[in-house]
């Protein structure tokens, strides 16, 4: 089935690139996707700023496997596996907190924040072989950072973070370039939902543009509205088209003007008055280091930047940091934060998280439409025996710089590398 | 009238002011509905995780002013949001009303269940407790501040907040 290559059908000849719908459906597939894609690459973790002091800690899940993701009172940051030594509760029940270490209820084993065992209630009855030197709590196989982003991977020989990130790097450091100091943050509050459908459905519609002007007509009506400038030119899907980007390694990027606003710093009229000379100081700020050309890029341009397989990072509206893992091949488990830089005073913080939450998230103006449709293909789906391919052909033919954000390039880097995967033998 | 009468008064009138309003969001006569906010109204719906925080400084699900809740509205009356397109059915069941009189405001609570109903057999079930803040205009109870605070600790299968809740 996936050895003779038939689930992506890509035919230059003909400009067609079709998915087989089964892919989005199918029980082996997820499977299969488990152990070649998230076992082997690199699965984002958390932020450093979530974890600023020794101690700290938050647990969650990386690609299904509880662990917590702390510093450890030497203040190295760490990434345990949430299972006890002894016979496997969790060692870490709470989301968050500080702590010298974990203690595990169900027979009282007590555990480090370095991960190391510390007491174990009644150790005598274990002889003289027993070494509580082997029994601390297993840290993931290999944990990396690139810019404060934590990555954990399951594969101890995969290769390191900095090099499969490739391209992605650079967009990165955009992002975070809009600190003076170079440091972002997650702010407090999480959104934690459920799409029920397949997870490869939320990383395209991460980075589709196309469907903005359909999908998202009533958030467009809400920013002319508010006085925001959403003329088109004749024909054209969107105010101002920017292009979609193979990063390498399956990561792609819509690297986009920007119309719609930006925190740093764009103003538009939803910010208000009041807002203007804030912003300016900002942009000002942006251009005395950085210099006027990449001011521009900074504040001027968004971007949504996919990391594969299942870390988004949305620069528009604001910063969001959005990660998910399949539960089923019909559900998906999101969990998403708001990042900014530390230096925002409260003003531009709150300012933020409105602009935030117009366009992201389970409440906003946009997400619920985009979840609405996802959804709607996943239950169209059922029929994948009959009407059996989703179509990514738009742009192909094009040449590579020409490849607009509202073509379907991007979307095929993803699945070359996908299927690039799936079709690796052992 | 004695002190209690009074307090069971009030408690009845925000009792009725629940359940008027409860019965617009349920028929969606969201205009309707935005009649009974002030002009500086504010909607919260705080995230799941940090519930009693301020949406000043926390990441919330909902956190609109009177401009964007007049926008929300609009959106939500349009064929175009898909999401809630054709509308949910939606039905509020609320209870445990508690009323306290703080200077010209009255600060109002209850707890909520509200079932959304789709097709395909889809109800979610979403419990929680309202905290709104009332005033008086002209003899008129009216919405200054509303905010529904979930259960859930995480909205998992509840999905979006698409609706008002
Ligand atoms: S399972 Fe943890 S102490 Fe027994
Ligand atoms: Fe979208």
């Amino acid at each position: 089935m996936l050895a003779n290559g038939k689930l992506v059908i890509e035919s230059s000849a003909e400009s067609r690139f079709l998915v087989n719908r089964e892919v989005f459906v199918s029980e082996d597939i997820l499977k299969l996707e488990r152990e070649k894609i998230f076992n082997r690459s690199w699965i984002y973790a958390g932020h450093s700023s979530e974890i600023s002091k020794p101690g700290d800690f938050r647990s969650r899940l990386a690609a299904g496997r509880p662990i917590i993701f702390c510093r450890d009172t030497q203040g190295e940051v760490r990434v345990h596996i949430n299972s006890c030594r002894h016979r496997g509760a969790m060692v870490c029940r709470e989301r968050e907190g500080n702590t010298r270490g974990f203690y595990c209820f169900y027979h009282g084993w007590t555990f480090n924040n370095d991960g190391t065992l510390r007491s174990v209630p009644g150790a005598d009855s274990y002889g003289d072989k027993f070494d509580k030197s082997l029994l601390g709590l297993v840290p993931v196989p290999r944990l990396e950072s690139y810019r404060d982003f934590w990555f954990v991977n399951f594969d101890i020989n995969a290769r390191p973070l900095i090099d499969d990130l490739a391209g992605a790097k650079e967009y990165i450091d955009i992002i975070v370039e809009q600190s003076p100091s170079g440091q972002m943050e997650i702010i407090s509050g999480t959104q934690e939902y459920e799409i029920k459908a397949n997870w490869k459905l939320l990383v395209e519609n991460s980075v589709d543009d196309y469907h903005l002007l359909s999908t998202h007509i009533t958030w467009m009506n809400y920013m002319s509205h508010s006085g925001v400038n959403m003329k088109r030119n004749k024909g054209a899907l969107l105010p101002m088209q920017g292009r979609g980007k193979d990063l390498g390694n399956g990561h792609l990027v819509i690297d986009n003007p920007n119309y719609r606003g930006r925190p740093v710093a764009a103003w538009i009229s939803i910010y208000g008055e009041d807002a203007k000379a804030d912003i300016a100081n900002m942009r000002a700020e942006l251009a005395a280091r950085l210099g006027e050309d990449r001011a521009r890029r900074v504040a001027d341009t968004n971007r949504n930047l996919a990391i594969f397989p299942n870390l988004v990072l949305n620069d528009g509206s604001s910063v969001t940091v959005r990660n998910f893992w399949p539960v089923a091949p019909d559900r998906i488990k999101v969990t998403a934060w708001c990042l900014g830089p530390i230096e925002e005073t409260q003003e531009q913080r709150a300012r933020r998280l409105h602009a935030f939450l117009t366009f992201y998230g389970p409440g906003s103006f946009a997400t619920p439409d985009d979840v609405a449709a996802l959804e709607s293909a996943q239950a169209g789906y059922a029929s994948w025996q009959e009407v059996t391919h989703n179509d990514l052909s738009r742009g192909m033919g094009k040449a590579l710089p020409d490849q607009l954000d509202t073509d379907e390039e991007h979307i095929r880097v993803f699945w070359r590398r996908w299927s690039e995967l799936m079709e690796t033998q052992s | 009238m004695s002190a209690l009468e009074t307090s069971v008064k009030l408690r009845h009138e925000i009792e009725d002011f629940f359940f008027h309003e409860a019965e617009l969001l349920d028929d969606w006569a969201l205009d309707d509905w935005l009649n009974l906010l002030t002009e500086d109204a504010s909607y919260f719906v705080p995230p799941t995780d940090k519930p009693r925080a301020s949406h000043l400084d926390t990441l919330f699900i909902i956190a609109d002013d009177i401009l964007r809740l007049r926008e929300r509205v609009l959106r939500l009356k349009d064929p175009a949001c898909h999401v809630e397109y054709p509308p949910s059915r939606t039905r509020r069941f609320i209870s445990n009303v508690r009323v306290n009189v703080d200077g010209d405001f009255i600060d109002a609570r209850a707890n909520f269940i509200v079932y959304r109903n789709r097709r395909g057999g889809d109800i979610r079930m979403f419990t929680g407790e309202y905290r709104n803040r009332l005033v008086r205009i002209n003899g008129e109870l009216k919405i200054l501040e509303r905010r529904a605070i979930l259960d859930v600790e995480e909205l998992g299968a509840l999905g979006m907040v698409s609706f008002i809740l």
